[in-house]
């Protein structure tokens, strides 16, 4: 058990080396001041403090280490406490082999800046991932971010205020359902990204969310590719395949509510597959959207802006294929189904249409992409 | 060379008197002190005990500026066996002793060090396990930290200019971020080729390679090995020095089996594919890390490069490498950045 004191950090970087798999860690109520990250490598523990109003750990005065807690170890549990102002990222998680990760809280005080960290909570190359109860606010990227992982379950979690509020990339099998993402430029970001060890993100499914009133600048550092995200996004699926979005209110988003699309940029990666692939979009709650696009970040807004005469849809899709699909059409399988009531709007472009200058490069009508819908598989965690 | 002749004969004397402690090296725990292990004859002046030999790396990793002695241990009647491309492959119950210390003045060497830590990699039956020690205000005595430990130290440097650090004594964790591989803690320098260079042993000069054959602590090394350069040598091409300090500071992590591999950037001697070796390359969960720059290395434009940034950088959230460093590697940051700006496209 730890407390608060004036060795508390060397206290605590001391228990975590020195406990014993099967241990419990305690960290008391009340509140922690460290020059230093922490990191744990122990197998099968806890850590568990008295709530994230309650046991707070600050990072404000660190000197060293690039977050503020990182975990390299498998069946971890990390409960009730909070990480706030981290140089770097504020939880970060390599390698794990089951991590729990329950009602935490990782913030940025000092509301959204580009000086904040990257991520709130960062598990990465990792296998059986939950985070549950989780409250992420400020990240000047994205405040719940899975990378590069398997077998994921991210829910009942309230992200706020940061560029990217959830966010899985090169990621395979994850359910992400009832959150809440508001106030954050985007919602909801299920990306995938070429030159990477894990790459071809799949198997994503997306529901009982609220992504909502997403009103906040994008203040990512250049550089990174949640700074190309306009503020006012509701979802956006990049670069994967079977990915299912059902049952989620999309609203007050000022430029879209959902968007798919691929990765636009140039790769030479054979490996990489840039386009979007056996997407379904069912069922889903669409709010007001599109009254105050942010045609200043990236190209998107800014051309759907000029494509759709500033009428911005609900659902867009780029509809950017490989060439030979282009002219031959794409296989059935791999093609876009969207089943929605009649009045939310849709908006896909004819790129070849659109690079041959035809006056009518749109489509609206989403009757076309109906289908019928194939559920996948729920998410199992063992002992979850 | 009657001070010589004396220290020869304590040494005779103590190596008749001493053993080292076989047993505390392969121990499930670490004895609090440095001393119990008998690695050295007289710890504060660090002579080390016969069978514990000295050793240099042809590039060494940064430290803020800190001097690192190097010594290995096998034990009677063991070797280790050469691997290619990796560290030897040490029989258990070797050692691996590194002390960082600071001189007084790097100009005088009679005023003088400062011990700050001994680190050990020990073999044990199921492998490399990490600690450090730190010295004590008296520096007769090193203890373990397994927390880690802040030292603030200062030294007058090259220059005559007064230096000073917040120097961190890393914990165990932190050993294993650096000195991991696939999940198993391993050593970084003592590869074949990087010890493939002369040294002033107290029994004369040699080879070090020749040497560990001759002290029959390694079964054998091949004739033609291809070694980095010595970064700092300014006569050898300006690739090889960059590649061979990458390779030593960041490519134990950035590597496809190192800590860093999810990043796709890899700074290690064999890469070889461009995207990979950071031209550019985009970040991918670098956040501010990439102070708003669009790639890692941008040939010609050094200023545009993260890689730079990021070396150039004091803030924690931003540095690179992550831990070790609390000063910038100023002469590093002018050859990488020599290196960029005559990259071509």
């Amino acid at each position: 058990m730890i407390n608060p004191g004036d060795n508390a950090q060397e206290e605590l970087q001391e228990a975590l080396i020195l406990m014993s798999e099967g241990d419990t860690l305690l960290i008391k109520s009340g509140y922690y001041l460290f020059e230093d990250g922490l990191s744990l490598d122990v197998d099968n523990v806890s850590i568990i403090g008295e709530g994230l109003d309650k046991t707070i750990l600050d990072f404000k005065n660190q000197q060293s280490g690039a977050q503020g807690f990182l975990v390299t170890s498998n069946k971890v549990t990390l409960k009730d406490f909070a990480i706030l102002d981290a140089k770097g990222d504020a939880l970060k998680v390599i390698g794990s082999k089951s991590i729990n990760m329950i009602n935490l809280r990782t913030e940025w005080t000092g509301g959204p800046k580009s000086t904040n960290g990257a991520y709130g909570f960062y598990p990465v190359e990792s296998e059986d991932v939950l985070i549950d109860g989780c409250v992420a606010i400020g990240a000047s990227d994205a405040g719940i971010y899975v990378g590069q992982s398997k077998n994921i379950i991210v829910r009942n979690s309230i992200a706020q205020y940061n560029v990217a509020g959830i966010e899985i990339e090169n990621s395979y099998y994850a359910d992400v359902y009832n959150n809440l993402a508001s106030h954050n430029t985007g919602g909801i970001l299920i990306f995938d990204l070429p030159d990477l060890p894990q790459q071809g993100g799949h198997h994503i499914r997306v529901f009982d969310n609220k992504s909502i009133d997403n009103d906040t600048d994008n203040f990512a550092p250049e550089g990174n590719i949640v700074g190309e995200v306009p503020r006012g996004t509701g979802i956006i699926i990049m670069a994967n395949s079977d990915v299912e979005v059902f049952n989620n209110e999309m609203s007050g988003n000022g430029t879209v509510n959902l968007s798919i699309v691929s990765y636009s940029d140039e790769t030479d990666d054979p490996n990489y597959y840039p386009h979007p692939r056996r997407i379904q979009v069912h069922n889903n709650i669409y709010g007001p959207v599109g009254f105050d696009p942010d045609v200043e970040t990236g190209d998107l807004a800014k051309a759907l802006y000029e494509i759709s005469d500033g009428n911005m849809p609900d659902i867009f899709w780029d509809g950017v294929v490989p060439i030979s699909q282009m002219i031959f059409g794409q296989p059935d399988d791999d093609k876009l189904k969207v089943d929605e009531n009649s009045d939310v709007s849709f908006l896909t472009i004819s790129p070849i249409k659109y690079m041959l200058g035809f006056s009518n490069p749109i489509r609206t009508e989403k009757k076309e992409f109906k289908g019928v819908i194939n559920p996948l598989e729920p998410i199992v965690i063992d002992g979850i | 060379m009657k001070k010589k002749f004396q220290i020869l004969l304590v040494l005779i004397l103590c190596t008749r008197l001493t053993a080292i402690n076989d047993n505390l090296i392969i121990s499930e725990s670490f004895p609090p002190k440095l001393s119990e292990f008998g690695f050295f004859l007289d710890d504060s002046a660090q002579i080390p005990h016969e069978n514990v030999i000295p050793y240099e790396l042809i590039s060494t990793l940064f430290s803020d500026y800190s001097y690192k002695q190097r010594w290995v241990y096998v034990p009677n009647n063991k070797k280790a066996q050469y691997e290619e491309n990796w560290v030897f492959n040490f029989p258990v119950g070797s050692a691996l002793i590194k002390t960082f210390y600071y001189p007084v003045d790097e100009r005088n060497p009679d005023l003088g060090m400062n011990l700050l830590e001994t680190r050990l990699l020990l073999r044990k039956e199921n492998g490399w396990e990490a600690v450090s020690y730190a010295w004590n205000e008296e520096q007769n005595e090193a203890y373990k930290k397994v927390a880690g430990k802040t030292i603030n130290v200062s030294w007058t440097d090259f220059m005559g200019n007064d230096r000073d650090v917040r120097y961190r004594v890393p914990n165990v964790n932190q050993c294993k971020e650096c000195h991991a591989a696939q999940d198993k803690i391993t050593p970084i320098g003592p590869k074949a080729r990087n010890l493939n260079k002369k040294f002033e042993f107290n029994d004369g000069e040699f080879n070090q390679l020749t040497y560990w054959m001759n002290r029959q602590i390694i079964d054998d090394y091949p004739m033609e090995l291809v070694s980095p350069v010595d970064w700092t040598d300014e006569s050898q091409n300006i690739n090889d020095r960059v590649r061979s300090y990458l390779d030593v500071n960041c490519g134990h992590c950035h590597s496809p089996t190192g800590n860093a591999n999810s990043t796709g950037l890899y700074l290690h001697l064999d890469e070889t594919r461009d995207i990979h070796l950071g031209l550019y390359k985009k970040p991918v969960a670098t956040g501010r890390g990439s102070g708003g720059l669009k790639y890692s290395i941008v040939p010609g434009k050094p200023d545009e490069s993260i890689l730079l940034h990021r070396m150039i950088s004091l803030d924690p959230g931003v540095m690179m490498p992550e831990s070790g460093r609390a000063l910038s590697h100023t002469e590093a940051v002018d050859m990488v950045r020599e290196w960029i700006l005559v990259m071509e496209d």
